[in-house]
């Protein structure tokens, strides 16, 4: 007994320890033939719903997120409550709010995503109000006195000096959205928290499974992070000079 | 509905407020303990590697990797070592509370204005006198909000404990049955409550750290 508790809504395939190799009778951390056997009905498609899981709510959160920090930075006296609301959003534990839009949603993608969404504005609503809010005084001053209109402004000098600030916003969103999706199998089956918690409910856990599937989501959000890390140097030419 | 499971929840609190109040202060003990050791980790390398100026590639590097970690992931592997229960999670917790607080006070410390560091040198301080009288007071601010969204980060996910057996109000919110989704909901309000109220808490000793920083208007 692991003491591990998991919802209904169980996997797939339940690995036969009788039949399999010797690293599998052993229960060894990595068994590459398992991983082999089973790359096409487990663990590929698992990830490919991870990632299709992480992309959505990204995207959905950075639009929600951008036209928020907008709001929060025209106005200067809504930053505050917003900030607080993401705040909030952010407080509520994943495990709780995936139980608790059920109801509403059901055992469905959607739920999920909408979790993710809400969990990603804490991170990208702050970096993108702090990155808009960073733009040198002087600099405005002299986008003014070169004729430039408030909308003009916005769009060629505040936004590309706020690029950084809001890239590093979403490379951090995207790494914890991967992180927090693997909690979601506790309630809906779905991406390469699936596999986790199949083998985390296994009596002495299988652990190649586990390792596997848990070496994915970390090699994923690291690859995510690494060619983020590029398209920000990639918009930040001004950076590279000095 | 919805508005029906929010008059159960708050029915459920008072009717369980003994159980409530003991998963707290379990949550609380689990999340501050983890925080702790995230502090005694990430400051003192943080502090030094930005007061040299060097080492940011292992400051973000860290702080990827910890980042990408998921939490029921390393709690899973490290039953092997340490079995179900408060280490097993403390662990896991201590990954998430490290990065936030290592990067601000990596950034915190090597934004401290060179001239500042240059006219302490000159009159004389050691460096580890300058790193304690001069960059850590006035990085002081940027470190706390590091600070803050760790305490957010360890506090809303120690309910993971919940489905490695390490108690807190986790061990509520991981057993609907029992509980029913009204407890689930009032256990996740206790959760938001701390969360809140550390990061308020947090909130004011940053305030007062500006203050003493900025001059006397």
């Amino acid at each position: 007994m692991t003491g591990f508790r998991v919802a209904d809504g169980g996997g797939p395939v339940i690995p036969n320890f009788g039949h399999g190799t010797a690293c599998l009778r052993n229960n060894g951390w990595f068994c590459p033939e398992w991983v082999r056997d089973h790359w096409g009905d487990i663990l590929q498609p698992a990830l490919v719903q991870h990632i299709e899981l992480t992309l959505i709510a990204v995207s959905v959160g950075f639009a929600i997120s951008f036209l928020l920090a907008l709001v929060g930075f025209r106005w200067r006296l809504l930053d505050p409550p917003l900030g607080a609301f993401t705040d909030v959003l952010y407080t509520i534990p994943s495990i709780a709010l995936f139980q608790l839009l059920v109801p509403l949603t059901g055992l469905t993608v959607t739920t999920i995503e909408i979790a993710l969404v809400s969990y990603t504005f804490f991170v990208l609503y702050r970096n993108m109000v702090a990155g808009l809010r960073g733009v040198p005084a002087e600099v405005l001053e002299s986008a003014r006195g070169m004729g430039l209109t408030r909308l003009q402004t916005f769009f060629r000098v505040e936004l590309p000096l706020a690029a950084p600030a809001i890239l590093a916003g979403v490379r951090v969103a995207v790494v914890a959205t991967i992180s927090v999706a693997t909690v979601a199998a506790f309630v809906i089956y779905y991406g390469l928290g699936g596999p986790i918690f199949d083998a985390l409910q296994q009596p002495d856990i299988f652990r190649t499974e586990l390792v596997a599937a848990g070496g994915l989501a970390i090699l994923l959000a690291l690859t995510a992070d690494g060619l983020l890390a590029l398209l920000q140097r990639a918009v930040t030419p001004w950076n590279r000079v000095r | 509905m919805l508005g029906s499971l929010f008059v159960d929840a708050l029915q459920f609190i008072p009717d369980h407020a003994q159980l409530l109040l003991d998963k707290t202060v379990e949550t609380a003990e689990l999340a501050f303990t983890a925080l702790g050791i995230s502090l005694l980790i990430a400051l003192p390398v943080g502090l030094w590697l930005g007061h040299r100026h060097r080492g940011l590639f292992f400051a973000l590097g860290v702080s990827s990797i910890g980042r990408a970690l998921p939490s029921i992931a390393i709690i899973g592997v490290l039953i092997a070592w340490l079995g179900v229960g408060f280490w097993n999670v403390t662990v896991a917790l201590v990954v998430l509370g490290v990065p936030p607080i290592l990067t601000n006070t990596y950034f915190a410390v090597e934004g401290v204005d060179r001239d500042v560091v240059e006219a302490a040198r000159g009159m004389g301080l050691t460096e580890l006198q300058i790193l304690r009288r001069v960059e850590l007071p006035l990085g002081l601010p940027l470190i706390l909000a590091g600070v803050k969204i760790a305490a957010i980060f360890v506090i809303a996910t120690a309910t993971i404990a919940g489905i490695a057996g390490g108690g807190g109000l986790g061990e509520v919110i991981s057993n609907q049955p029992t509980y029913g989704l009204a407890g689930v909901l009032a256990a996740s309000l206790c959760v938001s409550a701390l969360a809140l109220l550390t990061n308020g808490l947090l909130a004011l000793a940053q305030r007062a750290a500006y203050h003493r920083m900025a001059p006397t208007a």
